[in-house]
């Protein structure tokens, strides 16, 4: 399967007339049977009907090819006429993705509204990118005409947005000598930048790219991932991290918080670019974040959080075989711009929703079901979409690195993680934060489960910590975890025999993980200083913590009673660290901790 | 369409409220089709299939008295269809879209879709307009938002048709004088609930600003797919064309999901979990996701999917499903029913995702959230030690925990609890937080800012 790479500036998917067209002799749902088909490929694309609905072509048996269509095929009657265009289904790469929000098969929502209105109706055909706006093209002045130029080099740059600058690369599998490279100025999207001569003949090139979505682009290497993704979250950067280029899952059941940890993450995290694929869920969900991210700030850049985000949405009303399609338009699009060298994060909510599109088609098609009538290779889907994630050297003659994050919300029926989406999802993914409604009932968020969640990425990330942090981040962390662990079987015997029973040792336990479970854990999204929390605070609140803790061991050994140290002052200070702003915390912090070691000091003496 | 004035009567099969009509010639997926039965009596059906000669029909009355012999079948070309316009409020119609109150059929401004189109996330407006049901336990703990849908998770023998009347009847948005409307779809429910929602909305003077589908239990299920679309398409005329505010209640959304089971079951398809089908997800999705408020328009559609949920397990498809699409649910509890407390809300499991939005200062209070996250928290806490007293007795807790079970027991009986006809105003719901809060000892107060403590918990002589 050649991916076409030619930006050819057409309305996306055009029904070409190259193949004779096929008729419709079936319609059930969002599956169509046409006969007349032969020659066509599989996941080639095709026109249905006369309305010229987006289909694709799933199954083939002699003449009758199977289509999933992407739009409501109502009214669709057999023996109307099918094309098939020979292209797979495939995206436009290039200036104009940032900000923009798209449906399951990249057509820009906006756009949409204003040729149908308020609602979605089918059949509307427009352009995934902005054909008629100029961009002002920069050529990469280490160019020289007449040198060999290969896949992934860089062309020249377009500031896409305030805070990306756009790399123009030479598509894969594309190279040769360099004919010609435009000069800085403004382009459309139509206009050739650049000319390559290859064994096949001169290739012009605009600064678009096309690309099957179901083919994951090449890169040269992949690499462990070593840098933690920094996102703000105590319970994630500090417990359980994940990596630029790692994978992680986050199941749970409704209303234990998917997606506002997903939000959390898409407005926080320390990536370059933002996907976020809202994929079978709410309506009033992706709306959320298209009103509120142009309002929010990066803090590290002072620009819109929108100024780095792409936005798939195919809600769960819209049609489910582009819901299908949504998460790989997702990654591609992420992969264009790790081949650009940049960290990417996408957020994929929820790959439940895309698992059970499959279902639905594979029930139509009458394949034999798997588990739970899920399709026989849902296992490998699921894994080839978290392998396209990774921290990898990318093409192009200069070393390039880039990376995607992939975050997948998880939402396992009845809030049960043994079903099959979860677990094939946790058989790939080295970090799992368990979502628990437990937790979410007493309205603790993030509602992650601090016993049953892990990460694999704890030595990754440890260099980092110990280099910018301090050196005893991971034995602090060590130390917290295992209180935490240590309370939970102390809870058991204190509903035998009640907290009074407990020796005072064990006493001092409890006091000081339910300080880190309520005060640590514990992190209100919607604060406006405690929605992100900066590593270096997050350290700083764990040892004080864990410095009350030692403390307190250290003042029941010497018989002072523990209902003392419940009534000391700096705990509620302690409890109020996480809303101290973040600039400019460490003095407030200090005189916690000053006042804390009076407060033992006194209570010692007494 | 050609096919428009033929009248097929090469009815092959039927089976359950399926008909396979063979030699058919132009049929369109998802078209309407006109049966005559075998008594010459008129039915509806819709196009679940089409191939090139063979239709799978679905009978929306039933398949009862249909025979492959003198059954005719006439293809209408169009989808099913709503009629629309000003005078269908005050009505009230059956699953098919019949009047059924003796008044005269509607003189439609525009025949609808009942399908409706999905409305696309760039036109919505995120909502954020509180409205004021008066009732304590949503109003502080799980705000309800105008374009939002939150259901009422109940199961059998629950007051969970009180509740929504009085949700319907009491609420209000601060401060405006907006035309409101309500729309009630029944689906399968029985005669004495559907007299029931009638008379307390002619008691209340709401019948005038309502509309009704009903479809009674022993009504055809298969309508109960389609009444609940009839009612949408009504709603989103009064919403988005005449500028109204719109409540739509659904009840039962149980029954709705049994027929999709059935249809579903007739079809012989894969079944998905407990037999429902696999696509029950979206298929309700298109149903929920019709709620919402437009950057375009003024009038806006707030749900109340009301289901019942078998044998009260939150985690059966239809609740489950049902919470991954609504915006938060309500939750009524069989433990609280029985001890009396009425209106019945557990407040652990509910939920309002809108809520965050449509609350704080400028809209209810500048406390309200941390307020309910604190008596979120210390109820639960409250709750987890009356299953630790159970085993170690009331004697063995300290003092501050003998506190937290109080104000467990002070939030059921004084803060749930509340009167059918008794409305509550968000300042009322406060300041009776914060007297429970008060049982407490201040430093307990976490979760509540320390500006909100001093300004508004209780002064008590000392």
């Amino acid at each position: 399967m050649a991916p076409e790479n030619t930006g050819t500036p057409e309305p996306k998917i055009a029904a070409t007339s190259a193949e004779k067209p096929g008729r419709i002799i079936k319609v059930s749902g969002p599956v169509v049977e046409a006969d007349g088909m032969r020659g066509t490929k599989m996941y080639d694309v095709a026109r249905v009907g006369k309305d010229n609905l987006i289909g694709e072509v799933i199954e083939i048996m002699e003449d009758t090819a199977t289509i999933q269509v992407y739009e409501d095929t109502t009214g669709i009657a057999p023996g109307e006429e099918v094309h098939p265009t020979g292209a797979p289904l495939s995206v436009e790469l290039g200036p104009g993705l940032i900000g923009q929000i798209y449906d399951g098969i990249q057509r820009p929502l906006p756009r949409i509204m204003e040729e149908a209105g308020d609602f979605i109706h089918r059949g509307v055909s427009v352009s995934s990118l902005d054909y008629e706006k100029q961009w002002k093209f920069t050529p990469n002045a280490e160019l020289t005409i007449g040198n060999d130029v290969q896949e992934g080099d860089v062309l020249g740059t377009v500031q896409e947005s305030p805070v990306v600058l756009h790399k123009i690369m030479v598509p894969p599998e594309v190279g040769g000598k360099l004919e010609f490279v435009a000069p800085v100025g403004e382009y459309t999207l139509k206009d050739v930048v650049a000319k390559v001569q290859t064994e096949t003949g001169t290739k012009e090139l605009t600064m678009v790219q096309k690309w099957g979505v179901r083919t994951a682009r090449p890169v040269v290497k992949k690499f462990d991932p070593i840098l933690p993704l920094i996102t703000g979250q105590r319970v994630i950067d500090t417990f359980f991290p994940i990596t630029k280029g790692g994978t992680a899952a986050i199941p749970g059941g409704f209303g234990t918080g998917k997606t506002v940890t997903q939000h959390q993450l898409a407005k926080w995290c320390d990536a370059d670019i933002i996907v976020y694929v809202g994929c079978g869920e709410r309506g009033n969900e992706m709306t959320d974040v298209l009103r509120e991210f142009p309002k929010l700030l990066d803090p590290r850049t002072g620009e819109e959080l929108m100024k780095r985000t792409v936005l798939v949405a195919n809600t769960s009303n819209m049609p489910v075989a582009a819901r299908e399609a949504s998460v790989y338009t997702g990654i591609t699009i992420a992969e264009y711009y790790r081949d650009m060298g940049f960290d990417v994060a996408l957020m994929a909510d929820s790959t439940s929703r895309w698992a059970e599109a499959m279902r639905e088609i594979s029930g139509r098609l009458e394949e034999m079901p798997g588990e739970e009538g899920y399709p026989a290779y849902l296992a490998s889907r699921l894994a080839s979409f978290y392998e396209r994630g990774g921290y990898a050297q990318v093409l192009g003659s200069e070393e390039r690195k880039g990376a995607i994050s992939v975050i997948g919300a998880v939402s396992p029926p009845g809030g049960d993680f043994s079903e099959p989406v979860a677990q094939n999802t946790l058989r790939i993914v080295k970090v799992f934060w368990a979502l628990d409604s437990d937790l979410a009932d007493q309205r603790h968020f993030p509602s992650i489960n601090w016993l049953k969640s892990y990460s694999l990425y704890l030595d990754h990330v440890k260099p980092y910590w110990h280099e910018n942090v301090a050196k005893d981040w991971f034995q602090l962390r060590q130390q917290a975890m295992k209180l935490l662990q240590k309370e939970e079987e102390l809870k058991e015997i204190v509903k035998l025999v009640g907290p009074d029973a407990l020796p005072p040792g064990d006493q001092a336990i409890l006091e000081g993980s339910k300080m880190i479970r309520e005060d640590f854990l514990r992190q209100h999204a919607f604060h406006k200083i405690d929605t992100y929390c900066p590593m270096e605070k997050q350290y700083q609140m764990l040892r004080i913590m864990l410095e009350f803790y030692n403390h307190t061991v250290k003042a029941v050994k010497a018989g002072i009673d523990i209902e003392k140290v419940r009534a000391m002052g700096c705990i509620e200070a302690i409890s109020r660290m996480a809303v101290v702003d973040n600039s400019g915390f460490e003095p407030v912090f200090d005189k916690i901790e000053k006042e804390m070691s009076e407060e033992f000091k006194i209570l010692e003496g007494s | 369409m050609t096919s428009k004035n033929i009248e097929y009567s090469s009815v092959q099969e039927i089976v359950g409220p399926l008909m396979i009509v063979k030699d058919v010639k132009d049929v369109t997926y998802g078209e309407v089709v006109r049966i005559r039965d075998p008594a010459g009596k008129e039915r509806l059906g819709q196009v679940l299939e089409a191939r090139s000669n063979i239709a799978v029909i679905q009978v929306f009355e039933g398949t009862k008295g249909l025979n492959t012999k003198s059954t005719f079948v006439r293809f209408l070309g169009e989808t099913m269809k709503f009629p629309v316009s000003e005078e269908i409020l005050g009505r009230v119609f059956n699953g098919t879209g019949k009047p059924i109150d003796g008044g005269p059929e509607i003189i439609p401004k525009e025949r609808r879709d009942i399908n409706g189109a999905p409305i696309n996330p760039s036109a919505r407006e995120y909502p954020r307009d509180f409205i004021e049901t008066g009732v304590s336990t949503i109003d502080m703990m799980n705000t309800l938002v105008r374009g939002q849908k939150l259901p009422i998770f109940s199961a059998a023998g629950l007051p969970h048709n009180k509740l929504a009347a009085q949700i319907a009847r009491q609420a209000k948005v601060k401060g405006e004088g907006e035309s409101f409307a309500v729309v009630f779809c029944g689906m399968g429910i029985t005669s004495e609930e559907a007299n029931f929602f009638i008379e307390d909305f002619r008691r209340t003077g709401a019948l005038e600003r309502a509309v009704l589908f009903l479809n009674l239990a022993d009504d055809p299920t298969i309508e109960r797919l389609i009444i609940p679309r009839m009612a949408l398409t009504a709603a989103e005329y009064l919403a988005f064309d005449l500028d109204m505010h719109i409540l739509v209640i659904l009840t039962d959304m149980t029954n709705y999901c049994e027929a999709l089971r059935e249809i579903a079951a007739a079809r012989e398809e894969v079944p998905g979990r407990r037999g429902y089908p696999g696509y029950m997800y979206t298929d309700l999705s298109q149903l929920y996701e019709r709620a919402g408020r437009l950057l375009s328009k003024s009038g806006t559609i707030t749900q109340i999917p009301i289901l019942t949920m078998p044998d009260d397990d939150i985690t059966h498809p239809i609740p489950d499903l049902t919470g991954y699409i609504t915006e938060g649910q309500i939750v009524l509890s069989r433990d609280l029913h029985r001890e009396a407390i009425s209106p019945p809300i557990d407040v652990l499991p509910c939920l309002s995702r809108l809520m965050k939005q449509g609350i704080g200062e400028g809209s209810t209070r500048e406390d309200h959230d941390d307020v309910s996250n604190q008596v979120y928290a210390a109820y639960a806490e409250g709750k987890e030690l009356r299953d630790l007293i159970k085993v170690i007795g009331e004697e063995a807790l300290s003092e501050r925990d003998r506190k937290y079970l109080h104000f467990a027991d002070e939030f059921e009986s004084r803060f749930v609890t509340q009167g059918s006809d008794e409305e509550r105003t968000i300042e009322d719901s406060l300041t009776l937080a914060w007297e429970l809060l008060s049982g407490l000892p201040k430093a307990e107060l976490k979760r509540i800012d320390k500006e909100y403590i001093d300004k508004y918990y209780p002064k008590k002589e000392e």
